[in-house]
């Protein structure tokens, strides 16, 4: 195997390939940082230009897009408090305040330094892990997938500060809107009030960029208070090693995070999207300080960023040993394989394993060469945010996000679902609830459903159907975790009574 | 009389020629949209890929592949069936998805006819697998043990109303056993609830019986003849059960199309088929290569209809 490695690294380390994924990452940045504009997307336009290619240099291309796409999302998240893809929701919450505060270049910093180490960990799984980690993928039946989804929903309590109440109602909104369109399973219409465009339901980037960016355009419109205006762009000297001597002093939360984003993207159906969010979760539980979370803390972005960047090697993981693709995006490279005949399981570690290795290399290659352009990318692009006129700036990103929800499924009723979720966020953020738990159901709604009515079937067998959800030890461990997570923010509050009890 | 004549033939072979030079079309002149209905790395998107080039090569213009997925196809019909008929928006399209789904919606946003077929260029026939661990070696015993267990076999398959669906309902009426059919929203994601024993079987495509052929024992495919590639593989007939089902991909224009644009097309799409290429990557994938033209296509279509209709009627699906 080291040999397949050493191979791989030198066939990487071409000036060609070089080439390859220095532009696939930086382009990938490019479109990771527009809302709207996703990794899946990405790919699927690229896949074209990779026929005229070698399979080695396709997937290396394609695989660094991907990389520098989940990072790019950073960007958008801390500058404008959109996330640029679904995978960087969670960085809003801690980048942007940083950003308001003056330190958008910390943030960005912060971003790239997780995002580096995420990516190369997650990388190495697939490297050295990927065989028994799949086999764990496929433990998770429908009953687990259930769990997982509920599991999710107790990440609200912490998701947003202060009201739980708020919190959970966002989420269940969510849910509500996740019904819209075609029953995945049944097949039933439903809520689509007789709009035939409304059948494939409600997109999560449209929701996702009308609740998080269109809200934030008014703002900025409205009160004409700008972050960056508030605090003026000053060079600052030594931020590189300031941000570096922080992250890697606390290397819990970074290994932490990746891991957590590894597993999640080895599920088939969760990925950067809630990986992101449950890294957050239980770097806010870890915490000495929770309360500072959602203040504007590092902790937070190299939570989400670590997480989200480990993903991308975790998905690839079941795809490369079962054919089984671990995140969206990991589907576009399961049809490029099919196309150049790359049949995946044991044939492609062995037979062809010139081209995997070579393959798995870059995106560990895609992953640091991250860090030049993002810090040098980064700073340019906080200066030019900063430096444009909000008359300028507002209109600039409404067009981006009318492009962006047009783009997704080329279908313009997404363009109007996605202004109308604009209007009803900012009149929810007025109110006092926070986007993010409304993103939450709508991506949990589907996989709770699916799981829910796929156990339910197979538990024809037993007289009370609903006891498959309980049969699987897998389940019984998701359901602790519920209960534990669900608990958890009331035990900041009773442990003090057991302290007193105690005296 | 005679230069009459002369002159009359000449006036009417002049309209002949400008007549038919007006009306030949210079099709196509530009790009060609070629929209996918389906997820990325399903068998629509790779057939689409996988004729991609050689498509190209003989439209003799670029074409654009876009996805447009949503509705199990339905939101990629019904924005064909309003767009130009003008032959540079194209769609993939799949029987049976065209037909069950005007029949059980109230408004699925399109009628089955509406969309013109070009061509039909390759089909998936069902195959039903278990996985290699299963005590099921043979369809006998599977069905053996179906019929002493009403309900407890669990059958996978890509969505509700499809193929696949559709095929294991069949199964069910041909073999006098109850199955207990589960909906899963593609056949990515059927498989690996198989390979990891969630289910007891998968009713699936061909392409899917090829690929995971390390893992799945394939028990019987539901084809007329043994396919090529799963030659050890017993069709359900050869068994004694009348069962043929699966699904046909192909390519459709909206309706109103000039004919003269659907030949053109059509002949690049057998042209196509015919290339040693596409032929070798479609067969090591698992797909029956189809050479079924507008007309034939179109008669296939219909006979489906009648088919599934009559199939509907019965399992009481039928909308209201």
């Amino acid at each position: 195997m080291l040999h397949y490695i050493v191979e791989g690294l030198l066939n990487v380390l071409t000036v060609k390939n070089l080439l390859l994924v220095f532009a696939g990452t930086v382009s990938g940045m490019i479109v990771g940082a527009m809302p709207g504009l996703t990794a899946v997307m990405a790919l699927a336009l690229l896949v074209p230009f990779t026929y005229t290619m070698d399979p080695t240099s396709g997937l290396v291309t394609l695989g660094a897009v991907y990389m520098g796409c989940i990072y790019g999302g950073a960007f958008s998240a801390i500058l404008i408090n959109t996330p640029g893809t679904p995978s960087s929701i969670g960085t809003t919450f801690d980048g942007y305040p940083m950003a308001k505060k003056g330190q958008g270049e910390e943030a960005i910093i912060t971003a790239t330094l997780a995002s580096v180490f995420g990516g190369i960990v997650g990388v190495l799984a697939l490297i050295f892990l990927s065989p028994p980690l799949a086999e764990v993928a496929l433990k998770f039946g429908p009953a687990e997938y259930f769990w997982i989804g509920v599991f999710g929903l107790t990440i609200v309590s912490s998701l947003v500060t202060g009201s739980f109440l708020k919190g959970i109602t966002g989420a269940a909104l969510g849910v509500l809107i996740s019904t819209i369109g075609i029953a995945p399973i049944g097949g039933d219409v439903r809520f689509t009030f007789g709009l035939p465009s409304l059948q494939g339901g409600v997109e999560l980037i449209v929701a996702l960029i009308g609740l998080f960016c269109i809200p934030e355009v008014l703002n900025m419109v409205l009160k004409d208070v700008r972050p960056q205006e508030v605090v003026d762009y000053k060079k600052k000297k030594g931020v590189f090693m300031k941000v570096f001597k922080y992250v890697f002093s606390r290397p819990g939360n970074l290994i932490r995070s990746s891991i957590i984003g590894t597993v999640v993207g080895i599920l088939p159906g969760a990925g950067g999207n809630i990986a992101n969010l449950v890294a957050y979760n239980e770097a806010k539980r870890a915490s000495k300080e929770p309360e500072r979370f959602g203040t504007g803390i590092p902790d937070g972005i190299v939570a989400t960023e670590a997480a989200n960047n480990a993903v991308v090697g975790g998905g690839i993981i079941p795809l490369v040993t079962l054919g089984i693709p671990g995140a969206p995006p990991d589907a576009i490279l399961y049809g490029v394989l099919m196309l150049q005949g790359l049949r995946p399981g044991a044939e492609l570690f062995k037979e062809r394993a010139d081209i995997t290795y070579t393959f798995m290399i870059s995106l560990a290659v895609a992953a640091i060469v991250m860090m030049p352009v993002g810090i040098f990318g980064g700073r340019l692009l906080t200066r030019f945010v900063s430096k444009v006129p909000t008359r300028f700036l507002a209109p600039g990103i409404v067009m981006f996000t009318i492009i962006g929800s047009y783009a997704i499924r080329n279908n313009f009723m997404d363009v109007l679902l996605m202004l109308l979720f604009g209007v009803l966020g900012f009149g929810l953020r007025r109110l006092g609830y926070h986007p993010a738990p409304i993103v939450l159901g709508l991506i949990l709604g589907p996989i709770m459903e699916t799981g829910l009515v796929q156990a339910y079937l197979i538990g024809q067998k037993y007289t009370v159907p609903w006891k498959i959800l309980f049969v699987n030890p897998l389940s019984w461990v998701i359901i602790v975790l519920c209960i534990l997570s669900f608990l958890w923010p009331y035990y900041g509050k009773i442990k003090p009574l057991f302290q007193t009890n105690k005296r | 009389m005679r230069i009459l004549k002369a002159a009359l033939f000449g006036v009417l072979l002049l309209i002949l020629i400008t007549g038919t030079s007006a009306f030949a079309i210079k099709f196509p002149t530009k790009p060609v949209t070629y929209m996918v209905c389906f997820n990325p790395g399903g068998e629509s998107d790779i057939t689409a890929r996988i004729q991609e080039r050689a498509l190209e090569k003989h439209l003799g213009v670029d074409v654009v592949i876009t996805y447009k997925i949503g509705a199990g196809g339905a939101l990629c019909w019904s924005e064909l069936v309003r767009s130009k008929p003008d032959g540079y928006t194209i769609a993939g399209d799949n029987l049976p998805h065209i037909i069950l789904q005007p029949l059980m919606r109230k408004d699925a946003g399109y009628q089955t006819l509406d969309l013109k077929q070009i061509y039909i260029f390759e089909s998936t026939p069902n195959v039903l697998v278990v996985h290699k661990d299963s005590q099921f070696k043979t369809l006998d015993d599977f069905i053996k043990y179906a019929k002493k267990h009403p309900g407890v076999v669990t059958v996978g398959g890509s969505g509700s109303n499809t193929a696949n669906h559709l095929g294991t309902v069949l199964l069910e009426k041909a073999a006098g056993i109850k199955l207990t059919y589960i909906p899963f929203s593609g056949s990515g994601t059927a498989v690996p609830a198989l390979l990891g024993k969630h289910v007891t079987a998968l009713m699936t495509y061909s392409t899917m019986a090829v690929r995971y052929r390390d893992q799945f024992r394939p028990l019987a495919i539901a084809s007329e003849k043994r396919m090529e590639v799963l030659p050890d593989v017993p069709t359900f007939k050869e068994l004694g059960y009348d069962i043929v089902e699966g699904a046909y991909r192909g390519a459709a224009a909206p309706p109103g199309t000039p004919d003269e644009i659907i030949k053109i097309l059509s002949n690049a799409f057998d042209r196509v088929m015919r290339e040693p290429e596409v032929i070798q990557k479609m067969n090591e994938n698992g797909f029956k290569i189809e050479y079924m033209g507008p007309e034939e296509a179109t008669a296939l279509v219909k006979k489906k209809m009648v088919e599934y209709k009559k199939l509907l009627e019965e399992m009481g699906l039928l909308k209201k």
